[in-house]
This record gives C-alpha cells, sequence and structure tokens, in this order.
C-alpha cells in the first residue's frame, strides 16, 4: 500500500454520491418540480422519436393553421394543431426540444471550459493574470448582453457554430468572475498549503484541489446558466438570428408564427409555454439546490 | 471621494476606448466589405475603389480609428445607409422613445418590487416569503418574447382591448405603450425583488434591529426608521444596473410590438448591415451601459455608511 492511499479516506463511488444528493433534494419542494421539469424534457428530447406523432417537417397542406385537437383526413390528431405550412406543432415543440438541449448545455460547457480555468488562474496567481484577466472581464460584461448578440451574430452569420461562440464569448467572463471569486477565498485553506508543501503543480493544485471544493456554487450556477442560456437561444431564435430553419427550434417557431399570431394564437402560445417551463425548471432546480446547499 | 469618482470615470473612460477599438475592428477592418456594405452587393470594382478613397479607407487602420473617434465623438457617425440620412437624425429621436419606454417601466418596476421584495425580507420564510419569492423566479423564467406572446394573446385576441402593436403612428399614445411596459417590468422586477429581499433579511438578523425590537419600539418604527435605510442600499446598485438588462430588453419588445426605439433600431441596423448605424448603436448602448455602472458604484459609496473616504 502506498503512502498516497493512506493519506486519501475511501470515497463512494461517484454515482452513490449523486444520487444521495438527488435524495437531499427531495427535502426542497421546489427543487423537485424543477427536477421534474427538466427530467420530463430531458426524457421528450432523447425519446422525441418515438414520441413524435409526425415527423417535424412534414407538411400536409390540409391541415394549415388548423386548430388544436383537428384530426386529419388519414386519421391522425394534431394535438396542438398545425403551423401556417401545415406541419404538427406537437411534433415541432417535441424535436425542437432536443435541439434545444443539445444546444444550450452544449454552450453552457463551452463557456464553462474557457472560464474556469481562466477563474482559477487568475484566483490562484493573482498578479498581472489576475489583472489582465479580469480586465477583459469588465470589458465584456460593460456590453448589455444582446447588443453583443445581436452584432456578433449579424456580422458573422447565424449558425449553430457561431452561436455557441458568441455564447461561450459574452457567458465566460461571469463565469470567471465566480470561480476567481470562490479560488480567492479556498486558496488559503490548509490542503492547499499541503499539496504546496507536497511539490504539486499549480495546475494539479488548481483542478485537483480547489475546482471540487468550489463545485457547490458552481453547480447552482450551471443550472441558473443553462437556463438562461436557453433563454438566450431563443430570443436569437425570435430576432431571426437564431439557428437555421426547417429544423425546429422554439425561438424561431415563434418568430415564423408571430405576424399571424393574433388570428392563431396556438401557433405561438404552445412554444412559448414550452421554453418557459424549461427554463422554469432550470430556475427552480437552482433555486431547489441552493436551499439544500445552504442547509447542511 | 474626489479621488474615487476620477478613477471611475478613468476606468469608464478606457472601457469606452477599448470597446471602440474593438468594434472598430470588427466591422472596418476589411475595407472591401465597408465598401459592398455601403454600396450594395451590386456596386463594381471601381465605384467601390472610387468610394473608398475618397473616404480615406487606404490610410493605414490607425489614423483612420482616430479619425473616425474624433468624429464619433462630436456626434458624427456617418450616414446611415438604409436611411440615407446623418445617423445622428435617426438615432436620437429613436433613442427618445426608448427613454419614454424604460422611464415608464421603471416607474413601475421600482416600487413594485421594493415594496414586494420588503414584505418579503421582513419575515424570512413566512408564507408570504415563499409566495413572493416563488412569483419572482416563475415571472423571470418567462423569457420576454414568451410572456409577450401569452399576454397579447389574452389582452389582443382573447379579451380585445388592448392595441397588439404600438407603432405610434398617429401621434403618441397611452394605451400603445400598456403591454410593452407590462412585458419589460415582467421579466424585471423579479431580479430586483430577489436583492431587494436578500438584503432586507440580512438586515433583519443584525444587532442594531434585534436591539430595537427588544427595547419595545413598535414593530413598524422597527421597520420604516431602523431597517429600511440600510436595506435599501443594496436595491438601489441592483436597479442602476438593471438599465444595462432594460438594454438588452427593449430590443425584444420593441421588436414584438413594432415600437419605434433604439432596441428595434439597433435590430434594424444589425440585420441590414447598417454599418455606421451599428457603430453609433453599439457606442450609445454601451456608454448607457457603462455610465450607470459607475453612477451605481459612486452612489452605493455615497450612500453606504461603511464606506467613508478621508
Amino acid at each position: 500500500m502506498t503512502d498516497q492511499a493512506l493519506d486519501t479516506p475511501r470515497r463512494e463511488p461517484a454515482i452513490l454520491r449523486a444520487l444521495k444528493s438527488i435524495a437531499l433534494m427531495r427535502e426542497s419542494v421546489v427543487g423537485m418540480i424543477g427536477f421534474a421539469l427538466v427530467l420530463f424534457w430531458v426524457l421528450v428530447a432523447i425519446f422525441a422519436d418515438f414520441l413524435a406523432p409526425y415527423l417535424p417537417n412534414a407538411q400536409d397542406v390540409t391541415m394549415i393553421y388548423a386548430a388544436p385537437g383537428s384530426v386529419a383526413s388519414n386519421g391522425g390528431t394534431y394535438l396542438l394543431g398545425a403551423d401556417d405550412l401545415g406541419r404538427d406543432i406537437l411534433s415541432r415543440i417535441i424535436h425542437g426540444a432536443r435541439r434545444v438541449l443539445t444546444y444550450a448545455p452544449l454552450a453552457t460547457f463551452c463557456a464553462y471550459l474557457v472560464g474556469v480555468p481562466m477563474g482559477l488562474a487568475a484566483g490562484y496567481r493573482r498578479g498581472w493574470i489576475d489583472d489582465v484577466l479580469s480586465f477583459i472581464a469588465n470589458i465584456i460584461l460593460s456590453f448589455p448582453v444582446l447588443v453583443l448578440y445581436v452584432i456578433v451574430i449579424s456580422t458573422f452569420g447565424a449558425s449553430a457554430v457561431n452561436i455557441v461562440i458568441a455564447v461561450t464569448f459574452a457567458s465566460a467572463p461571469g463565469i470567471f468572475r465566480i470561480v476567481r471569486g470562490l479560488t480567492l477565498d479556498l486558496r488559503t485553506r490548509e490542503y492547499v498549503f499541503a499539496a504546496e508543501t507536497r511539490g504539486e503543480s499549480p495546475w494539479y493544485i488548481m483542478l485537483v484541489e480547489i475546482l471540487p471544493n468550489a463545485r457547490g456554487p458552481l453547480i447552482v450556477d450551471v443550472c441558473l446558466r443553462v437556463g438562461y442560456v436557453i433563454i438566450t437561444i431563443g430570443v436569437l431564435g425570435f430576432l431571426g438570428l437564431g439557428l437555421p430553419p426547417p429544423d425546429p427550434d422554439w425561438g424561431g417557431m415563434i418568430n415564423e408564427t408571430r405576424s399571424m399570431a393574433m388570428i392563431f394564437p396556438w401557433m405561438a402560445v404552445f412554444p412559448c409555454i414550452a421554453i418557459s417551463s424549461l427554463v422554469l425548471g432550470f430556475n427552480l432546480l437552482a433555486d431547489g439546490l441552493r436551499e439544500v446547499s445552504l442547509r447542511d | 471621494m474626489l479621488v474615487f469618482v476620477v478613477r471611475r470615470l478613468g476606468t469608464m473612460v478606457l472601457t469606452m476606448v477599448v470597446v471602440s477599438i474593438l468594434l472598430f475592428l470588427v466591422l472596418e477592418i476589411n475595407v472591401e466589405g465597408v465598401a459592398v456594405k455601403v454600396l450594395g452587393p451590386y456596386s463594381s470594382e471601381e465605384q467601390r475603389n472610387l468610394w473608398l478613397d475618397r473616404n480615406g479607407y487606404f490610410d493605414p487602420l490607425h489614423e483612420r480609428y482616430v479619425r473616425w473617434l474624433g468624429n464619433a465623438l462630436v456626434g458624427d457617425f456617418g450616414d446611415s445607409v438604409r436611411f440615407r440620412v446623418p445617423v445622428s437624425q435617426v438615432l436620437w429621436p429613436r433613442l427618445g422613445n426608448t427613454g419614454i419606454l424604460a422611464l415608464a417601466t421603471m416607474m413601475v418596476v421600482i416600487p413594485l418590487s421594493l415594496g414586494l421584495g420588503v414584505l418579503a425580507g421582513m419575515r424570512e420564510g413566512s408564507k408570504l416569503d415563499r409566495s413572493i419569492s416563488i412569483t419572482s423566479i416563475v415571472t423571470t423564467s418567462v423569457p420576454e418574447f414568451a410572456s409577450a406572446v401569452l399576454i397579447s394573446a389574452v389582452f389582443v385576441f382573447w379579451l380585445g382591448i388592448l392595441p397588439g402593436t404600438s407603432s405610434m403612428t398617429d401621434g403618441f399614445s397611452i394605451v400603445q405603450l400598456i403591454l410593452p411596459v407590462m412585458v419589460l417590468v415582467l421579466y424585471d422586477f423579479g431580479y430586483v425583488t430577489r436583492m431587494t429581499r436578500a438584503s432586507m433579511a440580512e438586515v433583519m438578523t443584525t444587532h442594531y434591529i434585534r436591539t430595537a425590537v427588544l427595547k419595545g419600539l413598535p414593530y413598524k418604527t422597527v421597520i420604516v426608521r431602523h431597517a429600511l435605510r440600510n436595506a435599501l442600499i443594496a436595491p438601489f446598485t441592483v436597479i442602476m444596473l438593471q438599465i444595462n438588462w432594460l438594454l438588452s430588453g427593449v430590443i425584444v419588445v420593441e421588436f414584438f410590438f413594432a415600437y419605434k426605439g433604439f432596441g428595434a433600431l439597433l435590430l434594424e441596423a444589425s440585420l441590414n448591415q447598417d454599418i455606421f448605424l451599428i457603430e453609433a448603436c453599439a457606442m450609445v448602448a454601451v456608454f448607457v451601459a457603462v455610465g450607470t455602472q459607475m453612477l451605481a458604484d459612486v452612489g452605493y459609496t455615497y450612500l453606504n455608511p461603511r464606506i467613508r473616504f478621508a
């Protein structure tokens, strides 16, 4: 047996710990509602192919502007109605969930990939690195976010890659600030000194000693941020700067049908409810997690 | 205090300079691209070169930047490609319209969110507190475009009592202002409420409040005379920073309701690649954002008795 093994106490497998923290969430009703909403949409996204009664882009000319609950000539029901091209709105919402739940977490992940190392480096190393990175972060954060998105995306073109890059660019400074603050607090702990005395490399200390201990506030932030990125992608779609059509995207669906929404409101109302419930899920989940983490 | 204000002003100017450089680089580093945007995709090579030459685009980049910045400082951003008039002629009236919208929103948001926040924070954990907190989470979860659609569905489609567009073509009308303000308020008040609540809840746990209660003061006096003063310092900053947030919000709301404001102008300029108008709008937006941030900082230090400068 090595010294290393003696130093570290035995830990439960990661999965068991994750399950335990979900079980903890049971104490927070709000958190459970949020968790259920998110889980619902994740399952919808995963099983979209089985759940959607129609293909998301399939058009039926006889069903244009069909009201919710209309029955097509071939016997199929359009539960939430059809849009201006005769596409089933329910199927488009179901497939839209998959798109939103792919790009929003992906963009958030990229933002973390950029923001976390910078925050760790600035908080742990201090000095000029901190000054330079903080200055850059402050400049980006001083932009009204949507103004930044609109200018960047209209200049470089609306595509999935550009949206992910723009979200990363605009969100990373916020993540940087949080991680930097947490690191400033954690860098004076004994276990960091112990690791320094052992002669560990700075990146080992930042990633293995500091980052795991900063996870609490970061997990809450991830939930809030994914929710916010979902809104952002929705807003961009709504403004006509979002993910390219014809594949369904909730914001885009609202934009396409907006002008007719006063006469056929279901075309815009149902995607609105979908996006709001998903964002609400993430926000409630974050609130529940914060509540639980403050309790112990 | 003076040193602090001057230093904050310095940071503000520095930020503006860096932003202007970035903006200039993104939009104008490609000279050929500028010519295409201004003269249109069907202009000939000679026309473009002639235009570029006449407007000094073959000078070195830094000279162009300095000249551009100098003109921008005196309010000359060039001519809008789309409207065919100087940018400032389009910009200022639009900015005024957005000012009206923002002012109306703030007039609702500030009393509403401060009131609810104080009520919630006064008795942390009470039923009232929980319901106010949940309401504010729910309203901030609904994106503005979604609440715009839902609210119009109710008031325009279903009840038919309010107009669905706010283009104000027949002169200014308060009725047309109701829906845009409602949407902005719904999205904004939750955040300020939660911040006020947190600040109030924190103050309520302090020793001086406990002392005031224990010495037998009426609860109302404790709240009004002792708690409120200290609890409302933090929300002041939040409200100032909220203006930055509002600048993003007006883009969506003005687009949806066809309101002729600054946000819609910025979007229109971006979608049409109206390059000089984009530059002007972006600079104004950043100026407003950075300016309110500075006011928030200075105001906070001025109001907070715990921070004093020699």
